[in-house]
């Protein structure tokens, strides 16, 4: 032990040096056997802690050991252990903190070392899986190239089988040719045969023939009592060249007319035919469309001078079929004509066809899957609309029912009277409305009438101050008829109501030309109130009491006339 | 309509096409009955047994030829008194037949040496030498006119055309067919149409002066063609081969327009078929009285029958030919257009039961008719397209478009028929059996 601090403590300060070199990059310090020596000092530090710790620090180097530390510490960053002020005295504060913070760094130290070993672990367990892993799928691959193999084998069975079959099938082909063969050859020699024994047979034929005709007996004859006529009733003729050439004809003339009849039939069906081609080509040109402008199908950009032509052809064909001609060059303008409709109409609906398939792509491409949910949601409104309908209907029913169905007559009865119930209070109602707008009208009435009778009084009584007052008129103008001015002023005095003004007026215009009698002017005068009381009659309100009064008497004359 | 019932005849008979009698012949005798009294008109007696009988075409004559002697024997019916012997000798006689004309009889002589035409007005003969030995070596044309004549030398088919009136050789050509096995005119008379024998398929076309028209052949190395039938009005020609199909060749391109398949099974819902269906009277024992009469006693075991009309689809009952026997019965076996052009009646022989009746105009089958037993015969009514059946039991049965209907000859014992043959003007007809026949008429 003691060996070993001898060691370390001289080493020390060298260590520290180099430390503070390793630390802070000022100092160069180049002692190659200290750093050898800083190497195996710090083993023997680790390996027996508890040793060192009686072992580091004895009584004797007290001071190194707190200058030692005081250095490993400072260069390590932590505050000095001495006091600011005094080199030698310990700081114990700093010296707490430096063995906090040391502690702390031990704890750290310790975290880390534990979960470095975590994760030690876990890669330790990650690479087993993967070990495990790796295994499985190397005897996978082995399987499957196993598997590989066993196919590989089968099909090359399969391959041979339909290899054998095949020559099988070729071997029966090859059969059957050569039985085809031997049948044919067979024939040919039974033919053969065939022909040999009727050669022998015709030999014999002829042989007996001969035979037969020379014997000539009589048995050979035909015994006839007597001839009989032919049936056509002419006599036979000769055979004669006439008559072979004559027999000639009649077999041409018989053959010519089957031809004939043949032709003729053919003729109307050929005709019937070619209507109905013409129809047909007719309905094909009204179905498609007559006038097109899509850029984009060439083909019906190219039908309308197509179908010009079609038309002009149409017409040619109409005209030389009235004629009935079947050359051939119709035929073939018919047959291309109606060829080219049938695939312009054809293509006119794969267009459409196209078109509709589009159309249905591209509404389910653009939202498909959104149109499908629109879908169900729709069909889900729908369905509840028609839930909500359906009870609605129900309910409606039932309610129906309940009305129709008149269940007992007492109820019926009560509901009758219910209705009639309702029924009288609306009446009620509305009687009493008009009661109301009765009594309202009577009112007005009554106001009406007062407001005439009041107007029919006020009228007396504006008469009478009338009259009154062109009796005072009258009676001074008669007095004092040179004074004009008077009257003017008195007419002045009293020109607020109309008719006085008109009467004024009146006798203004009528004074001067009629000054000297005083009875026309009277005349004149009355005659004036006549037209004053009518022009005041008509100004008045029209519904006059007649509630005539006294002061009116002078008046009667007026009256009469002006009412 | 009311069948009536007649006593024992032999072999053949023959309708009058002009007037209402009928010729049937006993052994060596000649019965000339009228149609409608059955009554007999006239009676001849023949050197020997007859074997064939045909009336000229102008209803006078009748020829009765006796095979085994060689002799062809013709009566008068207006005169009983007159009389015509043909003896063709050692030169034996195979087939006897008129000539359109009804003044020419024409012979075919034993192994087919020649044929020898006997005039009766002139009583001269000529010889045809070398006809061919087939079933339909001679055809005469609708009108007849002419006359088609199959023959065969030095291995070759030729045919030759005469005018009948003069019997002049109109036209000699050959004909690239193997083995020629008939000629038919077409009712128009200008084309003939040749077909080669049944080992190769070859159906030829030829007009009236001799041009080949066109040639079919559907296919190779199976059996080919069995029988063919003209339509009315010529426009069609209806192959019936041994493959169970009928091809239809058009008059004015002579190529096929269409196939008709007679398969087992039908299954097409617009087709009607009919089956014949046997309903057994229950027989009361108790209610017998011994020895019971002799009309009781047919009528008891009667065995009704009617047609049902069966759900689609309907399997037919098929026959199985023997495969390594020579014509062997499978194919198309009959033909026949009904005399309005609507209709074509075919039997399949590998389903003989039944009767295919395909619609002309439409080209699509139209309606089956299912029997009991193998049809033996079945032949159009001449005006009406009326199609007569009978199958070998003593019924006859008939179809229209109306419907079909199945008839009981009422007769004593059995009759069974075999062949029937219409009045030429549809009103009646003449049912044979073996050694019987009866005429039915319609109403």
């Amino acid at each position: 032990m003691g060996d070993w601090t001898t060691v370390t403590v001289p080493a020390l300060p060298s260590a520290s040096k180099n430390t503070l070199l390793n630390t802070s990059e000022k100092k160069m310090c180049p002692s190659s056997l200290n750093m050898q020596q800083v190497q195996h000092s710090p083993l023997p530090l680790s390996k027996s802690p508890h040793s060192s710790f009686s072992a580091f620090c004895t009584d004797e180097n007290v001071e190194q050991c707190v200058s030692y530390l005081n250095r490993e510490l400072t260069t390590l960053g932590f505050p000095s252990l001495y006091s600011e002020c005094n080199d030698r005295e310990l700081n114990v504060v700093s010296i707490i903190n430096c063995m906090n913070e040391l502690l702390i760094l031990q704890r750290k130290n310790l975290r880390t070392q534990e979960e470095v070993e975590i994760q030690h672990l876990k890669l330790g367990s990650d690479m087993d899986h993967l070990q495990n892993c790796y295994a499985k799928v190397k005897e996978q691959l082995e399987a499957s190239r196993r598997e590989i193999v066993g196919l590989q084998e089968r099909d090359r069975q399969q391959q041979c089988k339909n290899r054998n079959l095949h020559q099988l099938l070729k071997n029966e082909k090859d059969e059957v040719q050569k039985l085809q063969n031997i049948i044919a050859s067979r024939a040919t020699q039974y033919n053969h045969d065939m022909k040999r024994k009727e050669r022998e047979y015709n030999k014999l034929k002829e042989r007996l023939h001969q035979l037969v005709m020379n014997k000539k007996d009589k048995k050979i004859a035909m015994d006839v009592l007597n001839y009989i006529g032919r049936v056509d009733g002419k006599r036979g003729a000769w055979r004669t060249g006439k008559t072979e050439a004559r027999n000639e004809e009649d077999m041409y003339k018989v053959l010519l007319g089957g031809y004939e009849h043949c032709q003729k039939q053919l003729l109307m069906e050929n005709a019937e035919l070619k209507k109905v081609l013409q129809q047909m080509k007719k309905e094909m040109i009204s179905l498609l469309p007559p006038k097109k402008q899509k850029p984009k199908e060439r083909a019906e950009d190219g039908t309308e001078p197509v179908l010009s032509d079609m038309e002009e052809d149409a017409v040619e064909l109409n005209k030389e079929n009235m004629w009935e001609l079947s050359c051939e060059t119709v035929r073939e303008q018919l047959t291309n004509s109606i060829r080219k409709q049938w695939r312009m109409l054809k293509n006119h609906v794969e267009k459409l066809d196209n078109q509709v398939s589009r159309a249905h792509s591209e509404a389910l491409n653009d939202n498909d899957v959104i149109s499908r949910e629109d879908h169900e949601l729709e069909t889900e409104k729908l369905e509840l609309e028609i839930q909500q309908c359906r009870e609605m209907i129900k309910t409606q029913q039932q309610l129906l029912q309940q009305l129709m169905s008149p269940c007992d007559d007492d109820t019926s009865v009560l509901l009758q009277d219910c209705y009639l119930l309702e029924e009288r209070e609306r009446l009620q109602e509305e009687w009493k409305l008009f009661r109301e707008q009765k009594k309202n009208f009577e009112r007005e009435r009554r106001s009406f009438t007062e407001a005439a009778i009041r107007l029919g009084l006020e009228r007396k009584a504006f008469e009478e101050d009338r009259g009154a007052w062109l009796k005072q008129q009258f009676l001074s103008i008669t007095y004092d008829h040179k004074n004009s001015e008077h009257v003017k002023s008195q007419s002045a005095f009293s020109g607020s109501s109309e008719p006085d003004n008109q009467l004024i007026n009146f006798r203004s215009r009528h004074k001067k030309p009629h000054f000297l009698s005083s009875v026309p002017m009277a005349e004149e005068l009355c005659q004036t109130v006549q037209h004053i009381a009518h022009n005041s009659n008509s100004s008045t309100v029209l519904n006059k009491t007649t509630e005539d009064s006294k002061p009116k008497q002078w008046k009667g004359i007026n009256k009469p006339e002006a009412e | 309509f009311s069948p009536s019932f007649s006593i024992d005849h032999m072999a053949c008979k023959r309708t009058n096409p002009k007037v209402y009698i009928i010729a049937s012949c006993v052994q060596y005798r000649l019965i000339v009955r009228d149609v409608n009294s059955l009554q007999i008109l006239q009676l001849y007696t023949c050197l020997d047994q007859i074997q064939y009988i045909e009336w000229s075409s102008d209803s006078l004559f009748i020829l009765c030829a006796m095979y085994k002697r060689g002799i062809v024997q013709v009566w008068s019916l207006e005169q009983p008194d007159w009389h015509c012997k043909i003896d063709e000798g050692s030169a034996g006689l195979v087939a006897s037949c008129w000539s359109p004309d009804g003044r020419h009889i024409l012979n075919t002589t034993e192994f087919h040496l020649r044929i020898t035409v006997w005039s009766l007005c002139t009583k001269s003969v000529s010889y045809i030498k070398y006809p061919k030995a087939c079933q339909h070596g001679i055809a005469f044309t609708k009108d007849g006119r002419y006359m088609a004549l199959a023959e065969r030398r030095d291995c070759k088919d030729f045919i030759s055309l005469f005018v009948c009136s003069d019997w002049q050789l109109l036209r000699h050509f050959d004909t690239e067919t193997q083995d020629l096995a008939g000629i038919e005119w077409a009712p128009n008379g200008c084309v003939l149409a040749v077909w080669d024998t049944c080992l190769e398929y070859k159906i030829l076309l030829y007009s009236l002066d001799g041009r080949l028209l066109s040639t079919y052949s559907a296919y190779e190395w199976s059996l080919g063609i069995k029988s063919i039938a003209w339509s009315p009005s010529s426009q069609f020609l209806a192959i019936g081969s041994y493959d169970e199909k009928v091809r239809i060749l058009n008059h004015v391109t002579w190529k096929k327009i269409t196939e008709f398949e007679h398969p087992v099974t039908i299954a097409n819902p617009k087709i009607i078929v009919y089956k014949e269906v046997e309903k057994c009277p229950r027989v009361e024992t108790e209610s017998l009285a011994l020895p019971p009469a002799k009309a009781q006693a047919s009528s008891l075991f009667r065995i009704q029958s009617k047609y049902d009309i069966s759900q689609v689809p309907v399997s037919l009952q098929c026959v199985k030919p023997v495969a390594d026997r020579a014509n062997p019965r499978i194919g198309i076996g009959m033909l026949a257009f009904s005399p309005d052009n609507c209709f074509l009646a075919t039997k399949n022989d590998n389903i003989p039961n039944a009767i295919w009746i395909w619609d002309v105009q439409k080209l699509k089958l139209f309606v089956v008719l299912e029997q009991l037993y193998a049809v033996q015969f079945f032949q159009w009514d001449p005006c009406q397209p009326r199609l007569a059946i009978c199958t070998g039991n003593s019924k006859v049965y008939l179809w229209s478009p109306a419907g079909c209907v199945s008839v009981q000859v009422p007769m004593e014992g059995d009759f069974q028929v075999l062949s029937l043959c219409w009045h030429s003007n549809g009103d009646s007809m003449a049912l044979l059996s073996k050694d019987h026949f009866c005429m039915c008429y319609l109403e």
